[in-house]
């Protein structure tokens, strides 16, 4: 006779799992990722490679001899986490080693020091970033200039971003918004291509991995403030004395990371509000910290700082947002 | 607002329905509804006939039992139930099927009802009508309003959104004008002018022979509902027929709602018009992994073993688990020697890798749980409440509101026993508001 299976209700499952979510997120990325190659090259490659190895192996390691856990590298949030890392620095051949200090650092750090998958109050990737843009800002500020597709030199010339030219009071004329959206502009490795972007966004969104929460918030509030701010006359605004050009809301969405950040890193769903209102409030935050940033902050790119500040008000969030109850 | 799609798994829809033929023995459960049990009114060595009392409602909330079998008394005492429980039965002896005089068995369909509403009310109770959509609640309990509150809506369960299921569905395409008549007492127990029978849209044949025959009665609406588990759950219910929602702890009538499952309309039928007390109902023997699928028509009392006896032979080899009910909200019975009773809906079998569950991982708060809760709940906070014994809060957080329909657990990517947290939670919470009031 059988020995029947006995538990509580319900007996069936969607199959959703979280190996599949971290799955699908990589699959997401791979538009950006073709496109940094496209642009940058061997570079873009090399670096991907390399942080994804070592954010993988870290993660095993620290598994295996420091946590003596069961690995679970392969439900594929580590390489999530190389990927978005890489997509964070720029394509310059430092990077193809540095990028190994920083994947420990988002995983050792920011990831496993916490627990692992689910426990991090910060995301991993900008931990890592954010590590090294500290840690080394010469590099992670000298951008290889975009020079058609697939080149074979870019560290011989290397060039400011559009919003390195604003910062310095200049006014970046030679970039199209076309160059833009595409992704033809200096700038990290995964956040030039807006396309690219939206693809692998549009494809989370299909599969409900995201909702337009978020990443509807962080740019939408990005683009109204860049707005209000391209509203001054002339476009421009004295800051500490010196007069700065506003750039117009789409090239300031366009431009640096308000994209990739919007799409991809924001609207990690460890870092992020449970509630939708929670998630529109957050993503709001993160579009006003990063204007804020950029305009009056040090550096010419706040989405980064912008993003794990609001990951730190997010158990606040989520404290002062709950889901609608059906009754009362 | 929640909900989920689960695989609706309907195989069995095209099985008419069939008499389950009568055991050799029967176990009678004195508790076949909610609430206290009936207290037994034979003794051993007594005759008994089919339709016969042999379990009194003596208490407010309880109702009548009656022996499904002719025969004699073996013996009065407890009986594991199919969830391993020890409940106090009747075993009766099978000798032939001798029937109560009383009891109408003609074919003939009697649509005239002459009796008022409080005749209506406690006929139900004579015959031990229970609701036959899950909760077993004593029929007379529900339809005698009390003071103060007035129905002003009948709502007549015939969702079944509940995956594999197709009880309803065979009872709506070979019973519809018996139906539609046990309607037509409800509605005239109750006073209102208006009934309401909702059907999921993925069962376009019910709805269409619903609707017809519903246009030849008075006061009797088929409303198609949009295909969302838990759609067929009795505020949802209410709320996708009304548009009004059932406040937290209040029960269906403060919203002017009495909501009863389409196979108690179908019972009722039988006992105000035929006389006929409730020791049938209609149960689905599917699943995937077995050779045919079959609806029955088995008198309560039958045992488990006597039904995949009949319908299968033996369980396939690969059983992991048999289920009484749907795959949702069903319970997975663990005695198959025990019987069924009035509320059995189904006898679902499960092969071993579908019945296992998926290893848990870690929470990564994507919020499934809570978009998919139809309560606006949030299952995640409820499950670290718990393990962390934080009861208060979880109740704070309104945690008896949830009505365990499963969605949390089914779309978790972690696979985390949210439902399993959460039902232990509510017992946490009702264990110490007891305590408090002591």
């Amino acid at each position: 006779m059988n020995i029947l299976n006995i538990s509580g209700s319900p007996h069936v499952h969607s199959d959703e799992s979280t190996r599949r979510i971290m799955w699908r997120v990589n699959m997401a990325l791979i538009p950006t990722l073709l496109v940094s190659i496209a642009f940058f090259g061997l570079n873009a490659l090399l670096i991907s490679l390399v942080s994804v190895a070592c954010c993988c192996l870290f993660q095993w390691m620290i598994e295996k001899w420091i946590m003596k856990v069961p690995s679970t590298v392969s439900d594929g949030s580590a390489v999530v986490t190389g990927l978005l890392l890489a997509f964070n620095v720029p394509a310059t051949a430092n990077m193809i080693w540095l990028v190994a200090i920083g994947a420990l650092v988002a995983i050792g750090i920011g990831k496993m020091s916490f627990g692992g998958l689910g426990k991090n109050p910060f995301n991993p990737a900008l931990v890592g970033r954010v590590f090294m843009l500290i840690s080394f800002p010469v590099q992670m500020t000298t951008w290889p200039v975009v020079n058609g597709i697939f080149p074979m030199n870019l560290d011989v010339v290397t060039g400011a971003t559009p919003l390195g030219v604003f910062k310095e009071g200049g006014f970046p004329e030679d970039v199209t918004l076309m160059d833009a959206f595409l992704g033809h502009i200096g700038g990290s490795l995964g956040e030039v291509s807006a396309l690219a972007i939206l693809l692998g966004a549009a494809y989370l969104l299909w599969k409900k991995i995201i909702s337009w929460h978020i990443p509807v918030a962080f740019i939408g509030t990005a683009a109204l403030f860049s707005l209000i701010l391209w509203l001054q006359p002339d476009h421009t605004m004295m800051i500490k004395g010196v007069l700065h050009h506003m750039p117009d809301p789409l090239t300031a969405i366009l431009t640096g990371g308000v994209m990739l950040g919007a799409c991809f890193m924001a609207t990690d769903m460890v870092t992020s509000p449970m509630s939708k209102a929670g998630q529109l409030i957050f993503g709001a935050g993160c579009g006003l910290l990063t204007i804020i940033i950029r305009i009056w902050g040090a550096y010419p790119e706040g989405v980064s700082f912008a993003i794990l500040l609001m990951n730190a008000v997010t158990p606040l969030i989520n404290r002062g947002f709950h889901p609608k109850r059906f009754a009362n | 607002m929640g909900g989920v799609h689960p695989e609706e798994n309907k195989i069995s829809t095209q099985a008419v329905i069939e008499q389950m033929p009568l055991p050799e023995q029967v176990v009678v459960l004195m508790n076949q509804h909610l609430g206290a049990p009936a207290t037994p009114v034979v003794a051993k060595g007594d005759q008994v006939k089919v339709g016969q009392l042999i379990g009194e409602a003596q208490t407010f909330m309880c109702a009548n039992v009656h022996s499904p079998v002719s025969g004699t008394v073996l013996k009065v005492e407890s009986c594991k139930d199919a969830f391993g429980l020890a409940k106090p039965a009747v075993y009766i002896q099978v000798q032939g099927d001798e029937w109560v005089e009383t009891i109408d068995r003609t074919p003939e369909i009697k649509r005239q009802c002459d009796l008022t509403p409080t005749e209506i009310v406690d006929k139900l109770k004579e015959m031990g009508i229970v609701g036959l959509g899950g909760a077993t609640f004593p029929a007379h309990i529900k339809y005698a309003v009390p003071p103060g509150k007035k129905a002003e809506y009948l709502i007549i369960n015939a969702v079944e959104c509940e995956p594999y299921l197709t009880s309803d569905h065979r009872v709506m395409l070979e019973h519809a004008e018996e139906i539609c008549i046990g309607v037509s007492i409800l509605r005239k127990a109750l006073g209102v002018p208006m009934a309401y029978i909702g059907i999921e849209n993925n069962k376009p044949e019910p709805i269409a022979v619903m609707k017809a025959m519903a246009s030849q009665f008075e006061g009797i609406a088929v409303e198609p509902l949009k295909v969302k588990y838990p759609q067929g759950a009795e505020k949802q219910l209410i709320n996708a027929i009304t548009g009004r929602r059932v406040p937290s702890g209040k029960l269906p009538i403060d919203v002017g709602c009495v909501v009863s499952n389409v196979g108690t309309a179908f019972a009722v039928y039988e006992a105000i018009q035929k006389n006929k007390p409730l020791i049938e109902n209609i149960l689905t023997v599917t699943g995937k992994a077995l050779p045919s699928q079959h609806n029955y028509q088995v008198r309560i009392g039958i045992t488990y073993n006597d039904i995949i006896r009949h319908a299968l032979g033996s369980l396939p080899e690969t059983t992991g688990k048999v289920i009484s009910g749907g795959p949702m909200m069903g319970k997975a019975v663990c005695n198959l020697d025990a019987p069924t009773t009035k509320g059995a809906s189904s006898v679902l079998v499960m092969d071993e890798k579908e019945a296992r569950r998926k290893p848990e991982t870690a929470c990564i708060r994507c919020g499934k749980c809570a978009e998919g809760c139809p309560m606006g709940l949030e299952p995640y906070l409820f499950s670290a409440l718990v393990r962390n014994n934080r009861i208060e809060e979880a109740q704070q957080r309104n945690i008896l509101d949830c009505i365990e329909c499963g969605c949390c657990f089914f779309s978790c990517p972690a696979n985390k026993p949210l439902t399993d947290e959460i039902r232990l939670g509510k017992n946490k919470v009702r264990a110490m508001m007891m305590a408090k009031k002591k």
